[in-house]
């Protein structure tokens, strides 16, 4: 209920904020939106020493189409991608997923960089990534670096972000081929972890899947890359009997736990139902999107 | 449509407010501004923070505690351990079911979340600080994790402190007939068996449970404020348990955030923060977290059911037979009557006509919270009725009968009530047929019944479920009902000021009920006083006449009929009055709401007002001055509000989601002081009965590890999830109320799960389905079409696996 | 540490230590208990105030975090003692039992309808779904919603419907 004390810092500039991190190293937290760190602090499973406040930084909330690309600050709370028309007309998955996270409150604070920092292998930003080929951008005072989010996620609550780097970017490409998208939960209810998510993309070029991405939330230590499934569909005209293929491939990387929302067995099951109906709403989608 | 015996006209007029008006709620002027006053709003000065230590473990012996380094923390004044508490003979305290409960653990921690030690300290930052600081060692124990394991001949023993305990059972009852039952089944065609369990649950008012208590030092006299719903009897037991003289005890139960029964029984907290404040000579508060909350104070349920109802071939039932086991955690602190070791679980015959009936209950100890008597159940009315109805539901199937064609072949008629049931109890009176027709028409039931059959053929699953049930509240006559030997009689206290303004003290307590409104419609009815002059006063020992407090629906028919009947005794009085000053015999005067009248000149009239005021100024000779009255009722009998619920839901086999489609309520509680509050009481049951049947419960693993100890695991639904409810109404008034009113506060809780639940299982019974436990969560919808012909995989839920 | 911070309309300099979360700078340090904590889990929402117009959870932000920035409470809601429409709504359609969850209800409501002048059923039932409610089943809440959308700044008439 009352977390443990800390010293608190407030930089003004992001030079300022990356030099209290690089000074604090491992003693210090970054505090974006919050919603996850504050509950975890209250509960004291994080007791940090230090909380480096970055909701001054000017410049980091802002989304824009750039050189391909959806470029988002890594202050963009979770609502104003949902409420974000250029979202919406350029990433389907990122548009569907938005409004499933957490809830409408909490989705007021929390942020997309926060979030995939925080790397919780229920979260939904980093599965949505993955389907996407986003990356990051990490940076510090020797300068910026462009992660892969296959190379940001290392484990449940672990990334390869380095000590003194704070993540400020999230790039996401956009598609020049006909494509879409979707992002389809199971959670009991608002506000709920998902039991099972798998985020679904495809483009499509001249009848033929010219790329897909798959990705799966809460079935793996870490958000779960699904690139066998992805293979079966590249090359191939979209169809039930591919997309089940395809869902069967998803279930077997998948490697959920029995727990009180279900068992390994049903969790697997619904990894291959909302691939099969994530992969026919992106072909629908793709059927009716025109080149950008 | 609805026939009633209540005029749908009120008596009185809008100005005054009676009974039948949908006033608007006087007590929300403050809530809206921000302004109610709820225990944790209470600030007192030099008021100290208690914060308590609770034990990781749910089974081990406490080998060593260390507080030296949280006394040491700067801000703390106090550690408290069993031990210090022991000294004063305080470690342990009664329960409401004759058993103790340790307030801080001694020897022994027997559940995840019990009380180990408390901190005092100067705010609660500082004291949750200490708590990191204690060190305790516990050696552990195996954990008992299911009431089967607890009973079985190798299982650990609990409860080591009770002399003579031999074993984990902590109750035995039963009711009804064994021979009379076994040969109505000898008769059966039929014979459908149900096995299930009811899971645990908890009410988890918004407000969690906390108090403030002030122990003046001078004076020795205790004022607690207290989230309590019954704060009279709280106030007796305090001073039973803490040796302080009655008159020296005060508990104001001010505002409270919601109590479903959260808040009837007595937690070690309030306990530690009194006794604290009586050895440290300040005030203190203790206020606890939602994960407190969940973990450690009165649960709800936790009920093993197994069933067998027998019927003949034409689907007549001929007899009911049950063994219940229940799960009662560590210490048996069950807020009930103390005749019913499982409440009024023995009504489980439900709404139907039929002779023979035997119920067997037993509880068990085992290695979690106490509890049991909670969330809307009117003393396990809930788990009765889910019982009952679910057989029935399946009785239907097995006889290919209708479900509703199958209970209006046996509710028991309009002409038989009062009706004498097999276990005991006498209904008052009730007309289920209206009620189930009536639903079934506002449902559209036939259009439904070949929806689904159409539906069916293209694979897809629709199911319509039903539950018609029978409550039983209004607790209780002196013959039967008490709580640790105090009667369950209410009272009602009535001044009426000279300026004709009125106040009202009551022995009830509100937590949402709105009784500033409905108690002063009451009055308002037999006095004509205008509702919005009548003050209405509950919560505060000193201030208010003694009574049981609210739970178990018993305001109305007990508080309620109080308040009639002092109001009526003024009433007499004010004739008297009004006969002096029109200068006329009483037997001349006629009375309409707010004004007596002389027969045959209805100009010749006093009105309530001037004989107010004639009560100070101007009364006749030898009368008694004044206009107060006090009445203590002890209802002659309970009251038994019904209905019918029908719930209609489509079904997503892939995944085991389950929506509902529409959900239509028949309620009948008799006379309606307030048809608003009444339907907002009906909309909260309904939403509950929702919440457990779709995603809300408590569970353990097999080391005995709470699942459901907060609001990530333990779920409640939001207005996302919640389905709409459509209400309607018939009004079968109870002939013992002085106005004909049955409680309602429960009804809905009690009745909806069953027709949720049945709604799945019709969607799913041609595939052979029969039983899926609550929470109807999606996988177990799943494993129960999959393994189609079982009875859901035989799947138990919420029945952790023993280690 | 220092914070200004203008609670109400009122600006207002405070001394408070970091790690105080901002329900409990509202409860305790300004008074200010219509402000409720129902959780620890940040699920709840009772703890809801506006930060710069925006609804938001005060029990998982921190007081320092409100430095320079404008806090809205339920009791901030009334105009010269006039009940806005929202509260007005939930007393003529019963939106509330205990009271409990109501500030914050009523907060979220009065954000909703500022973005969204006539919100659908659904439209309110999903802005107030990180708001739970524990006595109304919530269907007389979505109807005092739609009352207040109806009866923007037009006062309380009867007392009875």
């Amino acid at each position: 209920m009352y977390p443990a004390r800390f010293e608190y810092e407030v930089p003004a500039t992001l030079e300022e904020a990356l030099a209290v991190l690089a000074e604090r190293g491992d003693d210090a937290r970054v505090l974006a939106g919050g919603q996850s760190l504050i509950p975890m602090m209250k509960l004291r499973f994080a007791t940090p020493a230090a909380l480096v406040d970055v909701n001054r930084l000017p410049g980091l909330d802002r989304i824009e189409e750039v050189d391909g690309q959806l470029r988002l600050g890594a202050l963009v709370r979770h609502n104003a991608i949902a409420d974000s028309d250029l979202v919406r007309r350029r990433n389907h998955v990122m548009a569907a997923a938005a409004p499933w996270i957490a809830d409408p409150l909490v989705r007021n604070l929390g942020t997309i960089g926060g979030s995939l920092a925080h790397a919780d292998p229920e979260g939904d930003w980093a599965s949505v990534m993955l389907a996407c080929r986003g990356e990051v951008v990490a940076t510090s005072g020797a300068g910026e670096r462009v992660v892969p989010i296959d190379e940001l996620i290392t484990g449940m609550f672990t990334t390869s972000l380095r000590p003194g780097e704070l993540l400020t970017q999230v790039r996401v490409p956009i598609p020049s081929r006909p494509n879409g998208g979707t992002y389809l939960k199971l959670e009991r209810k608002v506000g709920d972890y998902a039991t099972v998510a798998v985020a679904t993309r495809l483009e499509v070029d001249d009848g033929r899947i010219a790329d897909a991405g798959i990705a799966l939330t809460s079935v793996g230590p870490s958000n779960l890359h699904a690139r066998e499934a992805e293979q079966v569909l590249v090359g191939e005209h979209p169809g039930d009997g591919l997309f089940a293929e395809a869902a069967d491939a998803a279930a077997r990387a998948a490697s959920p736990r029995s727990d009180v929302r279900g068992s390994a067995e049903y969790k697997r099951h619904m990894v291959r139902v909302f691939v099969r109906r994530g992969l026919a709403r992106a072909a629908e989608l793709a059927g009716r999107t025109t080149a950008a | 449509m609805t026939t009633t015996e209540q005029p749908t006209t009120p008596a009185t007029p809008p100005g005054i407010g009676g009974i039948g008006h949908s006033l608007r709620r006087r007590e929300d002027d403050r809530f809206l501004r921000g302004a109610g006053r709820f225990v944790d709003d209470i600030v007192l000065p030099r008021m100290l923070h208690a914060a308590v230590l609770r034990s990781p473990v749910p089974h081990a012996r406490i080998a060593s505690i260390d507080t030296s380094a949280a006394a040491a923390l700067p801000g703390v004044v106090a550690v408290v351990t069993g031990a210090d508490l022991a000294a004063h003979n305080l470690a342990w305290m009664p329960t409401l079911s004759g058993d103790t409960q340790a307030v801080l653990a001694t020897d022994k921690v027997r559940f995840q979340g019990q009380e180990v030690a408390a901190v005092i300290a100067e705010d609660p930052y500082v004291a949750h600080d200490a708590l990191d600081l204690i060190d305790v060692d516990y050696d552990t124990l195996t954990p008992v994790v299911n009431p089967r394991q607890a009973l079985a001949d190798d299982a650990p023993l609990i409860r080591d402190d009770k002399e003579g305990q031999e074993g984990n059972r902590c109750y035995r009852w039963e009711a009804g007939d064994r021979e009379a039952t076994d040969r109505a089944f000898a008769e059966a065609d039929v014979v459908v068996e149900l096995d299930t369990h009811y899971p645990r649950s908890h009410p988890s008012p918004l407000e969690t449970c906390g108090c403030v208590a002030d122990v003046n030092p001078a004076t020795g006299h205790a004022t607690i404020y207290m989230t309590s719903q019954a704060p009279h009897a709280h106030r007796t037991l305090f001073a039973l348990v803490a040796g302080l003289p009655e008159e020296k005890i005060r508990i104001i139960s001010p505002d409270i955030g919601g109590g479903f029964g959260n808040k009837v029984p007595i937690y070690p907290g309030y306990v530690v923060a009194t006794a604290a404040s009586l050895l440290i000579g300040r005030p203190v508060k203790w206020v606890e977290s939602r994960s407190e909350n969940l973990i450690s104070t009165g649960f709800a349920r936790d009920y093993h059911m197994h069933g067998e109802l027998a019927l003949k071939r034409d689907g007549r039932i001929l007899g009911l037979r049950v063994n219940m086991l229940s799960d009662n955690g560590a210490f048996f602190a069950d807020a009930q009557p103390t005749k019913f070791k499982a409440g009024l679980f023995h009504i489980v015959t439900g709404s139907y006509d039929y002779p023979a009936a035997h119920v067997v209950t037993e509880g068990a100890y085992t290695n979690k919270a106490p509890g049991g008597v909670a969330y809307r159940c009117s003393f396990r009315v809930t788990e009765a009725s889910y019982l009952i109805e679910r057989l029935v539901q399946n009785a239907a199937y097995e006889l290919g009968v209708d479900p509703a064609e199958l209970r209006l072949r046996n509710f028991i008629r309009p002409d038989q009530f009062p009706y004498r049931s097999p276990t005991g109890f006498t209904y008052d009176s009730g007309d289920y047929a209206r009620a189930l027709r009536l639903a079934m028409e506002r449902v559209g039931y036939d259009d439904l019944r070949r929806e689904q059959a159409e539906a069916r053929e293209q694979g897809k699953l629709i199911g319509i479920g039903l539950a018609s049930f029978t409550e039983v509240v209004g607790a209780g006559n002196h013959k039967e009902f008490d709580i640790a030997g105090i009667k369950m009689f209410d009272s009602a206290e009535l001044r009426v000021h000279p300026t004709g303004k009125a106040i009202l003290k009551l022995g009830v307590r509100s937590q949402g009920q709105g009784h500033e409104t409905t108690f002063a419609q009451i009055v308002a009815e037999e006095l004509g006083i205008p509702a919005t002059d009548i003050a209405v006063q509950e919560g505060d020992t000193d201030n208010t006449p003694y009574g049981l407090g609210t739970y178990a629906s018993r305001s109305t028919p007990v508080g309620g009929a109080a308040t009639v009947m002092v109001a009526r005794k003024l009433r007499d009085k004010a004739r008297v009055i009004a006969a002096h000053l029109l200068e006329a015999a009483e037997e001349d005067l006629e009375w309409e709401p707010g004004r007596f009248f002389v027969k045959g000149t209805p100009s010749r009239g006093v009105t309530i007002q001037d004989v107010a005021f004639a009560a100070y100024t101007n009364f006749p000779e030898g009368l008694e001055p004044g206009l107060e009255g006090v009445h203590y009722y002890d209802p002659p009998n309970m009251t038994y509000p019904f209905g019918s619920y029908i719930v209609v839901v489509e079904v997503d086999a892939e995944t085991g989601q389950w929506k509902v489609r529409r959900m239509v309520a028949v309620d009948d509680c008799g006379v309606r002081i307030n048809p608003m509050i009444v339907e907002g009481q009906i909309h909260g049951g309904l939403a509950e009965g929702y919440a457990m049947a779709n995603m809300q419960f408590i569970t353990f693993d097999e080391d005995g590890n709470c699942i459901g100890s907060n609001f990530m695991d333990y779920l409640i639904p939001t207005a996302w999830e919640t389905p709409r409810f459509e209400l309607d109404e018939t009004v079968t008034p109870s002939p013992h109320h002085p106005i004909g009113a049955k409680g309602v506060g429960e009804s809905a809780t009690v009745g909806s799960p069953a027709a949720y639940v049945n709604a799945v299982i019709d969607a799913l019974a041609h595939l052979g389905v029969r039983n899926i436990d609550m929470p109807v969560l999606p996988h177990r919808v799943w494993a129960a079409v999959r393994d189609a012909g079982g009875s859901g995989g035989g799947e138990q839920g919420g029945v952790p696996p023993a280690p | 540490m220092k914070i200004t911070v203008t609670v109400n309309g009122v600006e207002g300099s405070y001394d408070v230590e970091p790690w105080v979360l901002l329900a409990d700078f509202v409860r305790t340090h300004l008074g200010l208990t219509g402000t409720h904590i129902g959780c620890d889990t940040t699920s709840c929402g009772v703890c809801t105030v506006m930060l710069d117009g925006t609804p938001v959870k005060s029990c998982t932000l921190f007081a320092v975090q409100a430095d320079g920035r404008a806090v809205t409470t339920v009791e901030g809601l009334a105009r010269n003692g006039e009940l806005d429409p929202v509260q007005q709504g939930f007393k003529e359609c019963h939106g509330l039992q205990c009271g409990f969850c109501t500030p914050a209800m009523m907060l979220v409501s009065r954000a909703l309808l500022d973005r969204n002048p006539d919100p659908s059923e659904d439209e309110i039932r999903w802005a107030i779904s990180g708001n739970l409610c524990r006595c109304t089943g919530y269907v007389n809440i979505v109807k005092s919603v739609r009352w207040a959308a109806e009866h923007a700044a037009t006062p309380a008439t009867a007392t009875e419907g």
